[in-house]
């Protein structure tokens, strides 16, 4: 179907781009790689007024190291750029490692990290990494800019805290620590359908291999991605291996409000969760080897 | 409400420079059909879900159907009507002005890629910018560059087969 009529604005800086956002209010939409908003406006499930497009806004596509060691990537890097970078590989494993799960090539040449964490679709691999590697969000309003932690940004279905007049620019992802380990696994019905489960997660080993930090997060089983407290906790403290794996991942339903729908149950979603952590662990604690998309 | 104003675009299609007039909402797959009579691109799903779509632009595989014509302005967009022109082994017969496929094309209807056709500009633009990044690509890498390619016909081996020929042919220099 072909999408109603819109009226097109493309501001060259972030200034102007608030100036349009204050002037239509509600009426307007940001567009940024358009691949999940164009397909929403052909099938006419929204209509703005005017899109106001992020492409040509200067200084949004930034990815560079930090002399303390963090990766800043702009809101407008294509999910491509991140999936080809030698320093996204070198510094940020686990977003290196889940990048090429999303969607197919020709949708991550135009998709962007920003346009991902602000859709905010439960089953995205981006809010989930984002999250399991304690990223923190930059977000520019027409007062100021304000930084929040991934994990307090996304509040519900398709929710997140930015205001209609606020605009994601960046993210910032902390140095990874020595000892820090990472695991991801998705199951989707055909590659680069979004995921009817999956997990990303990052673990912390002393020296002694005893975990000393856990972010584990399960995406595409409830409404938002979700932290589950009950692995971390169990493995907090414990030595890492094959039993801590099992044992951890038997609390991944725990508390868990999983969805159903067209591609799987509720009940299929609770079984799913705790096989696949369980899975991710024995990669982050090099006990399997990670899997290449499929 | 009245119709947003149509408004000009410049743009390179297929190495030529065109220009035109648009309206906010139409896509790039339907500026090329619609406007420039560039009808190989196909339209399937509309929503980003085939791939039959699938254009370069600035080298890059994209879906014209989730692109807009005014976000276009001033890129370099190639479509099934201007791959034989970018073929490394192919490119000089095209500008003598002999009609001819790229190798890619060739392997394509050699291994018995298409049957009824309409993945198919859609296929070889996205093969076409996986073997310009990966020359020597594997079957899984294959497989993997055209998930986002749909098609209803052939099972997929085939069009599979006809990326790796066209692949090691482009490799020999034939
Ligand atoms: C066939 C298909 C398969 C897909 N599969 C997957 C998949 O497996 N996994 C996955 O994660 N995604 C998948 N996607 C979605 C894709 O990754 C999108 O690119 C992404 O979710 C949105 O990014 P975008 O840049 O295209 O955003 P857009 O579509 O441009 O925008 C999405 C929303 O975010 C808002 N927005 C965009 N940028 C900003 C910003 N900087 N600040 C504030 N708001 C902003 C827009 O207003 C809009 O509401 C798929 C898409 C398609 C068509
Ligand atoms: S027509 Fe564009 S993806 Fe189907
Ligand atoms: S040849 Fe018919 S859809 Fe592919």
């Amino acid at each position: 179907m072909k999408a109603a009529a819109f009226e097109y604005a493309a501001p060259r800086s972030l200034s102007e781009a608030h100036a349009l956002l204050r002037e239509h209010g509600e009426d307007a939409r940001l567009l940024a790689g358009g691949q999940s908003l164009m397909p929403v406006l052909a099938l006419r499930l929204a209509s703005p007024a005017i899109l106001v497009d992020l492409n040509r806004v200067a200084g949004l596509d930034e990815l560079r190291g930090t002399s303390a060691g963090d990766l800043l990537t702009g809101a407008m890097v294509r999910t491509r750029t991140l999936e080809l970078s030698a320093e996204v590989a070198r510094t940020q494993p686990l977003l290196h490692a889940a990048v090429p799960w999303i969607a197919h090539v020709q949708i991550r040449n135009r998709g962007t990290l920003g346009g991902s964490l602000s859709h905010a679709d439960p089953a995205a691999e981006l809010p989930a990494v984002a999250m399991a590697s304690d990223a923190t969000l930059i977000i520019a309003g027409a007062r100021g800019t304000r930084e929040q932690p991934a994990h307090a940004f996304f509040t519900g279905l398709f929710g997140t805290t930015l205001a209609p007049d606020e605009i994601l620019t960046g993210v910032r992802w902390p140095a990874w620590p020595t000892g820090r380990r990472h695991g991801f696994v998705e199951v989707a019905r055909r590659h680069g359908d979004y995921a009817i489960v999956g997990v990303a997660l990052t673990v912390d080993l002393d020296p002694d291999r005893l975990v000393t930090g856990a972010r584990v997060v399960v995406f595409g089983a409830a409404d938002t991605a979700v932290r589950a407290s009950a692995v971390e906790a169990a493995l907090i403290g414990q030595p890492a291996g094959e039993p801590l794996a099992a044992a951890a991942a038997g609390h991944a339903s725990d508390g868990l409000d999983a969805r159903g729908d067209l591609q799987a149950s509720a009940e299929y979603r609770r079984e799913l969760a705790p096989v696949l952590v369980r899975r991710a662990l024995l990669q982050a604690f090099g006990l399997s080897a990670p899997r290449a998309p499929r | 409400m009245s119709l947003p104003a149509a408004r000009p675009i410049r743009l390179r299609v297929n190495g030529e420079t065109v220009e035109g007039q648009v309206e906010p909402r139409l896509t790039l797959a339907d500026f090329l059909r619609e406007h420039l009579r560039l009808t190989g691109t196909h339209l399937g799903c509309e929503h980003g879900v085939c791939g039959a779509c699938t254009v370069l632009v600035d080298g890059r595989s994209v879906r014209g159907c989730l692109m807009l014509a005014l976000q276009a302005d001033g890129a370099e967009v190639v479509t099934i009507e201007g791959i034989a022109a970018r073929c490394p082994v192919r490119g000089e017969a095209v500008a003598r002005g002999e009609a001819t496929l790229s190798i890619l094309q060739e392997s394509f209807r050699d291994l018995h890629a298409l049957q009824c056709g309409f993945c198919t500009p859609g296929m070889v633009a996205t093969a076409h910018a996986l073997l310009a990044e990966n020359p020597a690509p594997s079957a899984e890498e294959v497989r993997l560059g055209i998930s986002g390619n749909l098609c209803r016909c052939t099972g997929y081996v085939p069009i599979v087969e006809a990326i790796l020929d066209a692949a090691q042919r482009l490799r020999e220099g034939a």
